[in-house]
């Protein structure tokens, strides 16, 4: 065999040990390197109480509630199958809306509330113009009369 | 005709000279006709409103800073496994634009996470990972110019890119693997993307302008190393002789 | 044409500070890098030409 061939293999085996090494390290660490804990999570009892965490999933839709103080809200994140209740005081960010994804950072009360102190929209990777999505929502609308 | 020909340093500097004015005109007609269609024609987003137009610059960046990397560890393994000083030469021409196109990716996140998210920065796997790899072009740029040795700038250099190129599947597949608050790809293999035809062909135009950008770039930067590394040929002594008397 | 008034296409909907802040520093780093390769390109045959006539004598 040429040195020339015997330095590619040893290039290639190299980058084959660091690609697994890097796996390991990320499977291991897999916990810390989600940004949110779902709501399931929650349940199951993952996060110990009084520790501050993000809470993501998705905002119910008919669950928001603005305070009459002008800055508070209550609403609740589910990733479908449970649900938590949020409190927070401050302002949503525009793209906060039901039925759509958010990231709330806090900590979980005694009461199962979660009371967070930032919140944050998780958009997705649709992109459509205004009518598109009309139609795109009429549709779904009306699959779901359908059903 | 022998296209390892072109490996040689010699032949490759007047073939970089000739191309290099060609992928310019090529990447500004791309941008020109790419931003007529990100600001003129595109129709405004359902959700994001206009704010969203950042895409057609942030997506085409961050795809050139990760596929720069990569061409980086290509010519890396093989300036390592060949010995040809021109794939070394590849490699530090390249850096310079990929850590451009990485900086403006982040700083276009920035600027759209901010309306968008409600936060300018989040440590989440996609950005923690992006802007690793922003330290690693650092690092590459950094370690190459600082050994005196030029033959061990360039294998210190390969090796860092060899070893980085780790971090570029992990960039990719971050918003798959893990939850993230950026979202996933909007163009990829394995789907249709989810984007109007209109947006998609904007930013696949500019994609392209990216592209034609770098290879102008790179190949006339490649020229400059080429002459500072070969002077002591025959031919770069006689090309330096003629250039540097025109000055 | 989608918008009615080149203040409506500056306004970008209110986001103006956000699309031009990142078109904007973008294209200046861009155009510095051309000319940053310009100038490196002549420097360093200035330089090479330099030691070329040292060498020479």
């Amino acid at each position: 065999m040429k040195t020339r061939h015997k330095r590619f293999i040893l290039i290639g085996v190299v980058l084959a040990l660091l690609a697994g090494a890097a796996a390991l390290v990320l499977n291991t660490f897999s916990d810390n390197i989600v940004f949110f804990q779902t709501p399931s999570e929650v349940a199951t009892g993952k996060v110990p109480q009084g520790r501050t965490f993000r809470l993501g999933g998705m905002v119910v839709a008919g669950s928001l509630v603005r305070e009459a103080d002008g800055l508070s809200s209550r609403f609740a994140i589910t990733d479908t199958a449970k649900i938590v209740p949020v409190r927070f005081t401050g302002a949503l960010p525009d793209l906060f809306k039901e039925g759509k994804g958010a990231v709330a950072q806090g900590k979980l009360g005694p009461d199962g509330v979660f009371v967070a102190t930032e919140v944050l929209a998780k958009h997705d990777e649709n992109y459509m113009p205004p009518e598109a999505k009309d139609a795109v929502d009429r549709a779904h609308a009306t699959a779901k009369t359908l059903k | 005709m022998n296209i390892f020909r072109y490996s040689s340093p010699q032949t490759f500097y007047p073939l970089a000279g000739r191309m290099a004015p060609w992928f310019g005109v090529a990447a500004a007609l791309c941008a020109l006709a790419g931003l007529y269609l990100a600001f003129f024609a595109a129709p405004t987003d359902a959700v994001q409103g206009e704010v969203y137009r950042i895409i057609f610059i942030h997506v085409p960046a961050a795809w050139m800073s990760m596929f720069i990397y990569v061409v980086m560890a290509f010519w890396s393994a093989i300036g390592l496994g060949l010995g040809t000083r021109l794939s070394f030469y590849m490699t530090q021409a390249l850096a310079p634009t990929g850590a451009l196109f990485c900086f403006i990716a982040l700083w276009t996140g920035a600027l759209w996470g901010r309306p968008t998210w409600g936060a300018y920065w989040v440590w989440d796997a996609r950005l923690t990972s992006q802007l690793l790899l922003q330290f690693l072009y650092f690092g590459f740029i950094g370690l190459t110019r600082s050994i005196e040795d030029p033959r061990r700038a360039d294998r210190a250099g390969a090796i860092i890119a060899l070893v980085g190129v780790v971090n570029v599947p992990i960039i990719y597949f971050s918003v798959k693997w893990w939850n993230t608050l950026h979202q996933g790809a909007s163009v990829s293999m394995t789907k249709a993307p989810s984007m109007a035809t209109t947006m998609l062909l904007g930013m696949l135009i500019l994609a392209f302008a990216a592209w034609f950008y770098s290879l102008a770039v790179t190949l006339s930067r490649v020229r400059s190393i080429i002459l500072e590394r070969e002077r002591h040929t025959d031919w770069a002594q006689s090309e330096i002789a003629e250039k540097g008397a025109a000055l | 044409m989608i918008w009615n008034s080149w203040a409506n296409f500056f306004a970008m909907g209110g986001r103006g500070f956000y699309v031009w802040g990142s078109y904007g520093v973008s294209a200046v780093l861009i155009v510095a890098e051309v000319w940053l390769l310009a100038r490196r390109r002549k420097t360093s045959l200035q330089r090479l030409y330099r030691l070329q006539q040292l060498e020479k004598d």
